[in-house]
C-alpha cells in the first residue's frame, strides 16, 4: 500500500529503483559517451532517463559530472563535445582531456527543478550504492538533514544491500524520517508502528520529536499518530534499556570478573596467611607477560597452532608466578612473619624489582598479546550491547579458578594444612604439619593464581610492565571490602565493585566512578572494619 | 533525684580538692552501697552466649572473687564492665550514676575503673618509672599531657608505688626485661597509679612464685576496703587465701554465690566445676 | 600503707628529664643553621662560578629539594616511628601544599603566559573564562600559604577522625590511606578538576614579586626551606620528647593498655596526625617553587611508599635518622638517576628489602649499637 501511494507521486523515483535492480548489466555502459550526450544536450526526459541508467550503473566516476550539473560548470560545445568548466580550465567530460584553449563559443547546460531535483536524488543514490565506506557514510549524513520523499526509493535501495551496521542505521533513521515526513496518515502510522519494533538509540530520538512540540503547538497534530509514536517510544525505550541494563550488567561482571581474578590471589596470600603482599599486582604482571612469552613460542615454532597457545600459557603463567612468589616466601617473607608493616615495605621493594627487571627483559613499551580466533567477536544481545567473547570466556574462568580454590582448599590436604597452620600454627606443628612448607606452597598457590588472572588481562587489554600497579590498589579494596579469611566475600565484593562501578560510570564518568567507589569502601571500613564477612568476637580479637 | 546529684557533685569536688591538681574523673555515687551493678547481661558471638542474663553486684571497698571453667564468660564480662564490649541487652552501671554502655575505654578508665589483663601488658619499650608515670592520674587529655610537669607529689606516689610493688631498683629497666612475675606486679602497681574505685584483677597470680603469688594475695587483701575489687582467677589456693565472697559463673550466667567453703560444698558447682 | 615504705626510696627519685636537645645537639644544630644559613649561600652567591668552594645552582636545587623531603620524612617518622602509623598517603600532603602554593604561582605569572590570559595556559586551553570558585583570593600570598597549612591540615583530620574512631589500625590504616591518595590523583589527573590536569602547574615566573629563577631568589628559598626544617626538628623533638611522645609510643606499643589506663587514643593520633599531614603540605609549598613544577604524579601511591624507605634508611623514631635517610635515599637517586638509570629501580628496590631484613633501626641504629 505505502509502495503504491509512493509509486504514484513518484514514478520517475521509481523508475530508478526497477532499474538498480533490475538492470545491474548496465554497469558495463556506465558513463558511456552516450549518456553523456544525454545529459548534456537531451530533453528534460531524456535527461531524467539518463539520469535513471547511471543510478542503475551504480558508478561512482558519475558523481563530479553531476555535482558539476548541480553547480551549472557544464557547458557544450559544438554539437558534441561536453566540457566540465571550472574557471578558465576545462575539461572534456568524456575522455578527462584538459581541453585548451577553451571553444570560443560554449553553451550554458541549463537544468529546470524537476531535473535539478533528480540529479541530487541520483548524487545521492550513487554516494549510498558507492563501494567505498566513507563515500556512503558522507552520503547517509547528507540525507540526515533534508531528505524528502524522492530520496525513499534509493534509500530502500541502499538498505537492501548495506551491510555495514552504522550506515544501515543511519539508513533506516533515513527511511523513517522520510515516511514519518509523510503527508499521508496512514503512512506516517505505519512508520510508526515499523519504528517500534527497532532498538536503535537514534529511534527514541525520532520519536521524540514526534511527540515534541513546536512552540505551544503539537509537531504531531494528529492525536492518535501521537498515540501510536508513544506506544511506540515506551517499546524502543524499553527495549533499549532492557539492552543497556543487561550491556552495563555484563561489563561490570565482566569487571567482576577481572577483579575477582585479581583478588583470589590475595585472598590467600593475605586473607588467609595474613602476608600483605604489594607485590601480587607485579605477580599479575609476570603472568600477562609469560603469556607473551608462549604467543611468541606457538608464532614462531607452531603457527598452525596459534590458537590454542593459551592452553599453554595458562600452566606457564601459573608457574612462573608462582616460583617467583615461593622464591619470594623462602628469601624474604618468611623472615619477616607477624611484622606486616615491614612485609609491606620488603614486598613493595619486590615490585619495583620486578618491573624493572620485566622492562630490562622485555622493554618498557607495551606488548602485544592477541586474541586467539575463537575468542575474538561476539554475542550480539540488542543493537546497543555486544558481548564480547573474550569477556564470556574470563567470566567462565573466573568462575571455574574460583571453584578450583574452593576445591584446593576444602577438599584437599594442602587446603586443611593451610586452613590449619592459619589458624593455630604451634598446634598444626605439633601436629606434625610441615607448617614452613604449608607456608611456602600457600603463598605459591596466592602467586600462581596472580599469575592465572594476569593471563587472562592479557586478553583484554594492554600488557605493559606497569600492569600490576593498577590492579594492587583495586585487588586490596576488594580483599579488605570482602573481609579477611573470606572466600566468599572477596567474590561478593570483587562482583559488587565491578557492577557498582560500571554503574557509576554510566552515571558519572569512569574517573569520577572510580573515585566514588574508592570513597565509598574509605566510608564502608569506618562503618564494618573487619569487611563484609568479618569474623565477630573473639576469634577475631585473636 | 537531686539530692543524689548534689552529694555526688559534692564529694566529686572534695575528691579533686583532696588530690590536689589532679581532675577527677565523674564521681561514683556509692551511697546505696554497690558500687557495681551489672543486670541482666547478655553478649552473643556469632550465635554463641558468651554471657546470659549475667546479674552482679559489687559492695563498695568489696574482694570479689569470680571463678568458673573455661568459656564462663568471666573475661567478657570485664570486657563489658571496662567497654570493650557492648551488651547486647542488660544494664551496667558504675555507683548509681555512671551508665558504662555510653562511655568509652577511656572515659571508664577515667571514671575510676582500673583493668588487669590476662596476659599482663605493660609498654614494654619504657621503663617501669615511665609506665607508672603514664598510667598516673591526672590530666589525660592531649594538650594537658604535652605540658605535664612532674610536682613532688607524683614523685611521691610513683616512689610509693614502685616501693610497693618492689621494683624500686629497677625504676629505670625497660618493662619487656622483668620477668612475668614482676610484669604482673607492675601492672598492678600501674592500676593503682589510677588510684581507681573499682579494680579488676584477671589472673593476677599466673605465672607467679609461690613467693610472689603469697604477696601478692596480701596486697589483694590490703587494697580491699580502700578499693573495690574484683578477681578473677583459676588459682583455687590463692582464692581459698582471699577469698571472703565468691561468685561462680557458669555457661554466661551466676551459677553459685557465697562464702568460699558454701560455694565449694555446692553439688551443682561440684559438678560443673570442682569435682570431675 | 605508707608506713610499709622505706623511706630511702622515696627520696631517690628525681623528676626525669626530657630536654628538646642535648647540650651536643645544640652545637650540631647552630652548625647547621651556620652551614644552611651562611657558608652554603655565600658559597652559590658570592664565590665565581670557576672558584673551587662554589656551589652550583644545581647543588643548590638539589639540597633544596631534598631539605623538603627531609622535612615529609620527619613527618612520617612523627606517626610511624612513634605512634606506630604506617601512612601512604603522605605523599598526597605534600602535593596538596604544593598545589596551594602552585595556585599562587599561576597566578603570579599575570599576563606571561603563551596566551596572555589572566588566566592559567591551561584554562584558557579549556576554554575557561572565569576562576572557579576555588581559586578566589589565592592571588594573594597569605591566603595561599593559609591554604598550604588548612588544606591537608583539614583533610587529615577529618579523614583520621573517621579512621581512628572505627579503630582502623595496621596495615588496614596503609592501605585505606593508599586508596585515598589514589583516588586524589585520578581527581587531579582530570582536567576538569581545574588543576592543570596531567600537566599540573608549571612555568612559574615570580613569587613575592622576585623572579623565582634569580640566584638571590633561589638562596632565599634555599634558607626557608632550611628554617622550616629545623625548626619542624625541634618541634617533632619536642613533641617527642614530652609526655606525649611517651603516649604515642605507648600507643604504639600496647594500645589497648592506653585505652585502659585513661587516654583515649583517638586523640593522640589525630593530632600527630594532623601536625604530621601538616608539616608535609608546607614541605610541599618550599618544594614547588625551588623545583618549578608540581603535577599529579606526586600523589602516586609509588611515591608515599617512598617516603616511608627513607625513614627506615635513617633509622624509625629518631627524627635526625630521618632527616639522615630522606638525604642518604635522594642523594643516591639523584647520582643513580644519571649515572646509571636502569638500575635506579633494582636499587630502591633491594634497599626496601635490605633494611626491613637486616636494618630494622636503620642507619642511625647502626652507629648507636656501635656506641654501646
Amino acid at each position: 500500500m505505502l509502495m503504491r501511494a509512493l509509486s504514484m507521486r513518484r514514478a520517475v523515483a521509481a523508475v530508478i529503483l526497477a532499474l538498480t535492480t533490475l538492470l545491474p548489466c548496465l554497469a558495463a555502459r556506465a558513463m558511456s559517451p552516450e549518456l553523456i550526450h544525454e545529459l548534456a544536450f537531451g530533453e528534460n526526459d531524456a535527461k531524467i532517463k539518463a539520469l535513471g541508467a547511471l543510478v542503475a550503473a551504480d558508478d561512482p566516476k558519475a558523481l563530479p559530472l553531476l555535482q558539476a550539473l548541480v553547480d551549472g560548470e557544464v557547458q557544450t560545445a559544438g554539437n558534441r563535445q561536453v566540457l566540465l568548466v571550472k574557471g578558465d580550465n576545462a575539461t572534456d567530460a568524456v575522455t578527462g582531456a584538459v581541453v585548451a584553449p577553451l571553444p570560443e563559443s560554449r553553451d550554458d547546460v541549463v537544468i529546470n527543478n524537476r531535473v535539478r531535483r533528480e540529479i541530487a536524488g541520483a548524487i545521492a543514490a550513487l554516494k549510498l550504492a558507492a563501494p567505498d565506506r566513507a563515500v556512503r557514510l558522507a552520503g547517509v549524513k547528507a540525507l540526515q538533514g533534508g531528505a524528502d520523499e524522492d530520496m525513499l526509493p534509493a534509500v530502500k535501495h541502499a538498505l537492501a544491500k548495506e551491510s555495514d551496521a552504522e550506515i544501515r542505521g543511519l539508513l533506516e533513521l533515513t527511511r523513517a524520517t522520510i515516511q514519518l515526513g509523510s503527508s499521508d496518515r496512514a503512512t506516517r502510522i505505519a512508520a510508526i508502528r515499523a519504528l517500534a519494533v527497532s532498538n536503535d538509540v537514534s529511534t527514541k530520538t525520532l520519536l521524540l520529536v514526534v511527540l515534541g512540540k513546536k512552540g505551544d503547538a503539537w509537531a504531531e497534530p494528529d492525536g492518535d499518530i501521537r498515540a501510536e509514536a508513544e506506544k511506540s517510544l515506551r517499546s524502543v525505550e524499553g527495549r533499549l534499556s532492557t539492552g543497556e541494563m543487561v550491556g552495563r550488567v555484563f561489563s561490570g561482571l565482566s569487571l567482576g570478573s577481572v577483579l575477582l581474578l585479581a583478588a583470589l590471589g590475595l585472598a590467600i596470600t593475605y586473607g588467609l596467611m595474613g602476608v600483605i603482599n604489594m607485590a601480587h599486582g607485579e605477580l599479575i604482571m609476570v603472568g600477562a607477560y609469560a603469556t607473551y612469552f608462549v604467543q611468541n613460542l606457538f608464532r614462531s615454532y607452531a603457527p598452525a597452532a596459534f590458537d590454542w597457545y593459551l592452553v599453554a600459557a595458562l600452566p606457564a603463567a601459573f608457574a612462573a608466578s608462582a616460583l617467583i612468589g615461593m622464591v619470594m616466601e623462602r628469601t624474604v617473607i618468611r623472615f619477616l612473619y607477624g611484622r606486616p608493616l615491614e612485609t609491606l615495605l620488603a614486598t613493595w621493594g619486590i615490585s619495583l624489582i620486578l618491573i624493572q627487571a620485566v622492562r630490562t627483559l622485555f622493554g618498557a613499551q607495551n606488548v602485544q598479546v592477541e586474541n586467539p580466533v575463537w575468542m575474538s567477536g561476539g554475542i550480539t544481545v540488542f543493537a546497543n550491547s555486544v558481548l564480547p567473547y573474550s569477556r564470556i570466556v574470563i567470566i567462565g574462568f573466573a568462575a571455574a579458578v574460583l571453584t578450583m580454590v574452593w576445591l584446593l582448599l576444602t577438599r584437599t590436604r594442602l587446603g586443611l594444612f593451610v586452613r590449619g597452620v592459619t589458624q593455630n600454627r604451634q598446634m598444626a606443628a605439633a601436629l606434625g604439619v610441615p607448617t614452613s612448607r604449608v607456608d611456602t606452597f600457600a603463598f605459591g598457590l596466592g602467586s600462581g593464581i596472580a599469575g592465572l588472572a594476569g593471563c587472562a588481562l592479557s586478553q583484554l587489554g594492554n600488557v605493559g610492565p606497569d600492569l600490576g600497579q593498577s590492579y594492587i590498589v583495586d585487588s586490596f579494596m576488594v580483599v579488605v571490602l570482602g573481609g579477611v579469611g573470606q572466600l566468599a566475600g572477596t567474590v561478593y565484593a570483587g562482583l559488587g565493585l565491578g557492577i557498582a562501578n560500571k554503574f557509576l560510570e554510566a552515571w558519572s564518568g569512569v574517573v569520577l566512578a572510580k573515585i566514588a567507589v574508592l570513597v565509598f569502601i574509605i566510608v564502608f571500613i569506618q562503618k564494618r572494619p573487619q569487611g563484609l564477612f568479618a569474623l565477630k568476637g573473639r576469634m577475631a580479637e585473636g | 533525684m537531686s539530692e543524689t546529684m548534689h552529694s555526688a557533685v559534692d564529694t566529686g569536688v572534695a575528691n579533686a580538692a583532696q588530690i590536689g591538681m589532679r581532675l577527677a574523673g565523674p564521681a561514683v555515687d556509692t551511697t546505696h552501697g554497690p558500687i557495681l551493678y551489672l543486670e541482666g547481661i547478655t553478649v552473643s558471638f556469632d550465635g554463641f552466649r558468651a554471657l546470659d542474663d549475667l546479674s552482679l553486684t559489687i559492695e563498695d571497698g568489696e574482694l570479689r572473687c569470680i571463678i568458673g571453667p573455661n568459656g564462663a564468660g568471666k573475661t567478657t564480662m570485664m570486657d563489658v564492665i571496662t567497654g570493650k564490649t557492648r551488651p547486647d541487652a542488660g544494664t551496667a552501671f558504675f555507683g548509681q550514676t555512671i551508665d558504662l554502655s555510653t562511655l568509652t575505654e577511656a572515659e571508664i578508665a577515667h571514671a575510676g575503673i582500673g583493668r588487669k589483663f590476662q596476659k599482663p601488658t605493660v609498654f614494654e619499650q619504657h621503663s617501669v618509672f615511665e609506665n607508672l608515670e603514664l598510667a598516673m592520674k591526672t590530666d589525660k587529655r592531649v594538650r594537658g599531657t604535652l605540658s605535664a610537669r612532674f610536682s613532688s607529689t607524683d614523685l611521691d606516689r610513683i616512689a610509693e608505688t614502685l616501693a610497693l610493688i618492689q621494683l624500686g631498683n629497677s625504676a629505670d629497666r625497660a618493662a619487656g626485661l622483668l620477668s612475668h612475675g614482676q610484669k604482673q606486679w607492675l601492672e598492678i602497681g600501674m592500676l593503682l597509679m589510677q588510684e581507681p574505685r573499682l579494680l579488676l584483677l584477671d589472673e593476677p597470680v599466673a605465672g607467679m612464685t609461690d613467693d610472689e603469688t603469697m604477696r601478692t594475695a596480701e596486697l589483694c587483701q590490703t587494697l580491699a576496703g580502700r578499693h573495690s575489687v574484683i578477681v578473677v582467677e583459676h588459682d583455687m589456693d590463692f582464692i581459698a587465701k582471699i577469698a571472703r565472697k565468691v561468685t561462680v559463673l557458669h555457661e554466661g550466667s551466676v551459677l553459685a554465690e557465697g562464702p568460699m567453703d558454701v560455694v565449694q560444698a555446692d553439688p551443682r558447682v561440684i559438678e560443673v566445676y570442682l569435682g570431675r | 600503707m605508707n608506713a610499709t615504705i622505706p623511706l630511702r626510696l622515696r627520696t631517690a627519685l628525681n623528676a626525669p628529664v626530657h630536654p628538646v636537645l642535648t647540650r651536643r645537639g645544640w652545637i650540631a644544630f647552630i652548625v647547621a643553621a651556620y652551614v644552611l644559613f651562611v657558608l652554603v649561600p655565600s658559597a652559590h652567591l658570592l664565590l665565581p662560578a670557576n672558584h673551587p668552594m662554589h656551589l652550583s645552582e644545581y647543588f643548590v636545587t638539589l639540597t633544596g629539594k631534598i631539605m623538603c623531603y627531609a622535612i615529609v620524612a620527619l613527618a612520617m617518622d612523627l606517626i610511624w616511628g612513634y605512634a606506630g602509623i604506617l601512612s601512604l598517603g603522605h605523599g598526597l600532603f605534600f602535593a596538596l601544599g604544593g598545589y596551594a602554593m602552585g595556585m599562587y604561582l599561576m597566578r603570579s605569572i599575570g599576563g606571561e603566559g603563551v596566551y596572555h590570559s589572566d588566566l592559567p595556559d591551561f584554562m584558557v586551553f579549556l576554554d575557561w573564562k572565569t576562576y572557579p570558585w576555588y581559586w578566589s583570593f589565592t592571588d594573594h600570598f597569605a591566603y595561599a600559604a593559609a591554604l598550604v597549612v588548612l588544606v591537608p591540615g583539614v583533610l587529615a583530620f577529618v579523614f583520621g577522625y573517621f579512621a581512628f574512631r572505627s579503630r582502623i589500625k595496621g596495615v588496614y590504616f596503609s592501605i585505606i590511606t593508599q586508596a585515598l591518595t589514589y583516588a586524589f590523583m585520578l581527581l587531579f589527573f582530570r582536567n576538569d578538576t581545574g588543576f592543570g590536569g596531567n600537566n599540573g602547574f608549571t612555568d612559574f615566573k615570580r613569587i613575592l614579586g622576585f623572579p623565582i629563577t634569580a640566584p638571590s631568589t633561589r638562596v632565599a628559598l634555599f634558607a626557608a626551606t632550611g628554617v622550616a626544617m629545623l625548626g619542624a626538628l625541634v618541634l617533632c623533638r619536642w613533641i617527642v620528647q614530652s609526655k606525649v611522645g611517651r603516649v604515642l609510643t605507648a600507643i604504639r606499643d600496647a594500645e589497648s593498655r592506653v585505652m585502659f589506663i585513661g587516654y583515649n587514643p583517638l586523640y593522640y593520633k589525630l593530632a600527630v596526625w594532623t601536625l604530621s599531614a601538616v608539616l608535609c603540605g608546607i614541605a610541599g609549598a618550599l618544594y614547588v617553587p625551588q623545583v618549578g613544577i608540581i603535577n599529579p604524579g606526586e600523589m602516586s601511591p609509588a611515591n608515599s611508599i617512598e617516603i616511608a624507605i627513607w625513614v627506615a634508611v635513617g633509622g624509625r623514631g629518631s627524627l635526625v635518622g630521618a632527616i639522615l635517610g630522606a638525604f642518604l635515599v635522594n642523594g643516591a637517586k639523584s647520582w643513580f638517576t644519571q649515572a646509571f638509570p636502569e638500575f635506579w629501580l633494582f636499587f630502591l628496590g633491594l634497599i626496601f628489602i635490605v633494611v626491613t631484613l637486616f636494618l630494622p633501626r636503620g642507619v642511625v641504629g647502626l652507629f648507636s649499637r656501635k656506641r654501646s
